[in-house]
């Protein structure tokens, strides 16, 4: 039974964050004066209905679900940094759902239907480009495992299927597909729907329309404990003084096992840091997302003209985010195998984000054995593309006391329970 | 460049190894419940800081290993009891 429930028939209007003016933007340009914030900042309240720990695009869309879904508005957003610092600022922004099981497929398909809507409904440009997305196959087994995956995507609705090298030609012609590479494309999984947006933007939408509908975004707010009496969460201890809450929400990746354990709450998590890159930017030259597990390697071309890299995880955990040489070597190495044209183009910048793995490869959402305190965490390698259906699920549990069907299969519970999701094949390397 | 110390061959390019989880205690299989196997298996401290973790070197003499290590600054030093796993 949820709290919230009396306020359900209480929603004062739909407060749909207002839109930008072409005069507005044309002014602007012309005078080069600064924008406005778009979100406030504010002083921290002694109490909240919701508190929620971690201002990335997680914690961001379950503070706006929960007010335009729901009419929940007294909110407090914690961010220990800035908003968008963290996972949601360093991920390469793939968007796509084409997984291999059917709980996954059917989660990440409602967030591409969000984010397909998303800058109408927060009337802030994402720039969501869906300009299809390549699961390259180098091998007998990864070709079938594409397969399987077409096949249950397919059931679930979601535009999906394997092509042969010479359409992969046709869609990226400076792909090495011939059979001489060191791995020979035998084939792709191919996903239209799948694509690329601008993550910042994603953040600072979801941070607008939340500041909008009343919630209180706090930068700057570090959590340093959180207060637990009689199995039922009470609050949290931060670095600008004590909050109380009925209900405070886990929304951090990379930090996730420790802000559980202030609540006494021990979860499957391992700490591991994925490494990217981008290149000076080019011509547009590069339609599609291109992704090749056997090669570790996922690369696609922004608005900009920048080439982004990414690869799989560190191979030890650590929170540590520097770089290395070693995974440079290695991930340019990779590139050129798959686009030898490529060799004199430089590298600009590399970087690191942490990722919470799971033993099963999925994330671990919805209530702990302590009353009001709820996790949405283990979000591995594709937490940014679930950012969306994340809020609105997370949102849908705390107002209603329910766990909603899309996400039930990912409960904290299943770990003691031996009932474990095995995405592992779609989604260790396949971003 | 992390240098791993080796309790057989001394320090080496973390490039030679292979981690190999936590160091914690197995459960007896024929005398625990599912629950604790379970946790055994899934659950991790995962800490912030100075935790001692299993090693394997793969690319020198392919012994597993007892490693102390500080997961925000990668810092190293030999467990005491080193060779124990």
């Amino acid at each position: 039974m949820s709290i919230f429930t009396n306020r359900d028939g209480s929603r004062d209007g739909h407060h749909k964050p207002a839109g930008y003016s072409a005069f507005d933007l044309f002014r602007r340009g012309l005078l080069g004066t600064q924008w406005p914030r778009a979100w406030r900042s504010h002083d921290l309240k002694p109490s909240y209905d919701v508190v929620i720990v971690g201002g990335g695009v997680h914690g961001l869309a379950t503070a706006y679900y929960l007010a335009a879904n729901h009419g929940i508005t007294d909110v407090a957003v914690l961010e220990k940094g800035y908003i968008g610092g963290g996972a949601s600022g360093r991920n390469t922004a793939i968007i796509r759902s084409n997984y291999l099981t059917p709980e996954g497929t059917r989660f990440y398909d409602r967030s591409v239907k969000l984010y397909e809507t998303l800058a109408a409904d927060l009337n802030f440009n994402v720039m969501f480009s869906q300009r299809g997305h390549l699961t390259l196959a180098h091998s007998d087994s990864a070709l079938r495992t594409s397969r399987w995956r077409a096949e249950v995507n397919k059931l679930q609705g979601v535009d999906s299927e394997v092509i042969g090298p010479e359409e992969i030609k046709k869609l990226v012609p400076y792909l090495d597909t011939s059979e001489h590479a060191r791995y020979p494309i035998l084939g792709a999984l191919y996903h239209p729907p799948g694509g690329i947006i601008r993550h910042d933007a994603v953040v600072w939408g979801y941070a607008r329309g939340a500041d909008a509908h009343g919630a209180h975004i706090h930068q700057n707010t570090e959590v340093l404990g959180i207060e637990v009496a009689n199995g039922r969460v009470r609050g949290v201890r931060t670095n600008r003084g004590d909050v109380a809450a009925p209900v405070v929400v886990n929304c951090t990746a990379g930090w996730s096992s420790l802000i559980s354990e202030m609540a006494g709450v021990k979860l499957p998590i391992t700490t591991f840091p994925l490494q990217a890159a981008v290149t000076e930017p080019v011509r547009p030259f590069l339609e599609a997302v291109i992704v090749s597990g056997t090669l570790h390697v996922y690369v696609s071309q922004t608005d900009r003209g920048e080439l982004v890299f990414g690869a799989s995880v560190d191979p030890f955990p650590s929170y540590s985010m520097r770089g290395s040489l070693e995974f440079t070597e290695g991930l340019a190495g990779h590139v050129l195998e798959l686009m030898p044209s490529l060799a004199k183009l430089r590298v600009l910048r590399q970087w690191a984000g942490l990722c919470d793995m799971t033993p099963d490869f999925a994330p671990i959402m919805g209530i702990t054995p302590v009353e009001g305190f709820y996790v949405d965490v283990g979000w591995g390698t594709y937490g940014f593309k679930a950012g969306p259906v994340s809020g609105e699920t997370m949102a849908q549990l705390i107002a209603t006391g329910k766990t909603p069907p899309l996400i039930a299969a990912f409960d904290l519970a299943r770990f003691a329970e031996g009932r474990l999701v095995g995405e592992k094949g779609a989604a260790s390397v396949g971003h | 460049m992390i240098l791993i110390p080796c309790p057989w061959c001394g320090p080496r390019n973390v490039s030679e190894f292979r981690y190999a989880d936590e160091a914690k205690v197995r459960p007896d299989p024929n005398a625990t419940t599912p629950e604790r196997w379970r946790t055994y298996l899934y659950m991790r401290d995962n800490p912030a800081g100075w935790t001692t973790e299993k090693w394997f070197h793969r690319a020198g003499c392919r012994r597993y290993f007892t490693l102390e290590r500080d997961t925000v600054s990668n810092a190293v030093r030999a467990a005491e009891a080193s060779r124990e796993v």
